[in-house]
């Protein structure tokens, strides 16, 4: 009977092993959950890329839209550039911020490359991005009509992560409740800024 | 071999100050400057997840840095900085995270494994020390066997 006993430590062990190490996989550094959902897009007033306007968070209601964190200097964001363009070609609404980053380089990007965007908000202090809690681009936040954040990817976005999202993105045409907090999977990371 | 060691050592106090120092953020008085230097320490860089502010080079860090430092010259108090910084990037920000229901095991559990490694150690050893003296039948038994012991020995 005591002989049993003494295996007890190794059960132990082995339970702790088999939790700890299942943990290992999961772990998604990349991924933080953001505090800003179902919360009020922040206020700010700030220039528009393209013209000559300024622009505030009431510019941000209307239609769901997604708004997407960009910057000529991130590479991920060229990597999901394509798919934006594929998106806005389906009609989904994308505002786009352009985070510390040249509007003029900006201009030539979207001139080159597609402007998948309805209007871009430059923001080349990165302020914005501070109040949006961006630590990283490219960052993308779903508004729903009424202005409000009810989710957030970080990461590119791509075919194989929309197929999650899109439900996300269908629910805020006709939200009435608050969307969950997602939780995206692991992806392709976000660039450092 | 002293000196090595304590130059290697040296080393290690030299590294999370050097982010803070290099860039300026000059204070009027020393208690601001203490201030700046525990909360740079004590908030996270989310981005380098396993640094703080203060060690910290990413340009991120910087702008937290900066913001740390212009919320203090605008004179609110550690915890509305603190709170500033969660209310963008989550509890995430704090090395040092508040008593909450999703923190409880983080708060709780060593106190815990100490309390069931005492419980588990005074049940040993109180089990353990439960001897009674020795019946006649095993003095004598004990005495044959020194016995036998010797006349082997001897032989």
């Amino acid at each position: 009977m005591n002989r049993i006993l003494l295996f007890i430590p190794l059960i132990i062990f082995m339970v702790m092993a088999a939790f700890l190490g299942g943990g290992i996989g999961r772990e998604d550094k990349e991924v933080l959950p953001s505090p800003l959902i179902n919360k009020p897009f922040p206020k700010f007033i700030l220039q528009q890329v393209e013209a000559e306007k300024q622009l505030t968070q009431s510019d941000l209601q209307g239609k769901p839209m997604l708004v997407n964190v960009w910057a000529t200097w991130c590479p991920t964001c060229k990597a999901e550039h394509e798919f934006l363009n594929t998106l806005a070609a389906e009609g989904v609404r994308i505002i786009g911020i352009n985070y510390k980053d040249d509007d003029e380089e900006a201009k030539v990007w979207l001139r080159d490359f597609g402007n998948p965007y309805e209007f871009n908000i430059s923001d080349p202090q990165g302020k914005l991005g501070l109040e949006l809690g961006v630590y990283g681009a490219p960052e993308t936040f779903f508004v729903d009509g009424d202005g409000i954040i009810r989710a957030k990817h970080v990461g590119d976005l791509n075919q194989r992560v929309w197929q999650k999202y899109k439900a996300i993105f269908e629910q805020l045409k006709t939200h009435v409740e608050p969307i969950n907090t997602v939780e995206p999977k692991k992806l392709v990371d976000g660039d450092s800024q | 071999m002293k000196l090595i060691l304590v130059l290697c050592l040296s080393l290690f106090a030299l590294t999370s100050q050097a982010v803070v120092d290099g860039h300026k953020y000059p204070f009027d008085n020393d208690v601001d400057k203490k201030r700046f230097e525990v909360l740079a320490e004590e908030l996270r860089c989310p981005k380098c997840q396993n640094q703080n502010l203060a060690d910290s080079s990413a340009p991120i860090a910087k702008d937290l840095r900066d913001k740390v430092y212009e919320l203090m010259i605008e004179g609110q108090t550690d915890d509305e900085i603190v709170g500033y910084l969660v209310d963008r990037y989550g509890d995430f920000v704090r090395y040092n995270p508040p008593v909450q229901k999703n923190t409880f095991f983080l708060w709780f559990a060593p106190g815990i494994m100490v309390f069931i490694a005492l419980i588990i150690i005074i049940s040993i050893t109180r089990g353990g020390k439960k001897s009674e003296p020795l019946s006649d039948e095993e003095k004598v038994k004990l005495a044959e066997l020194k016995t036998a012991r010797s006349e082997k020995r001897d032989s």
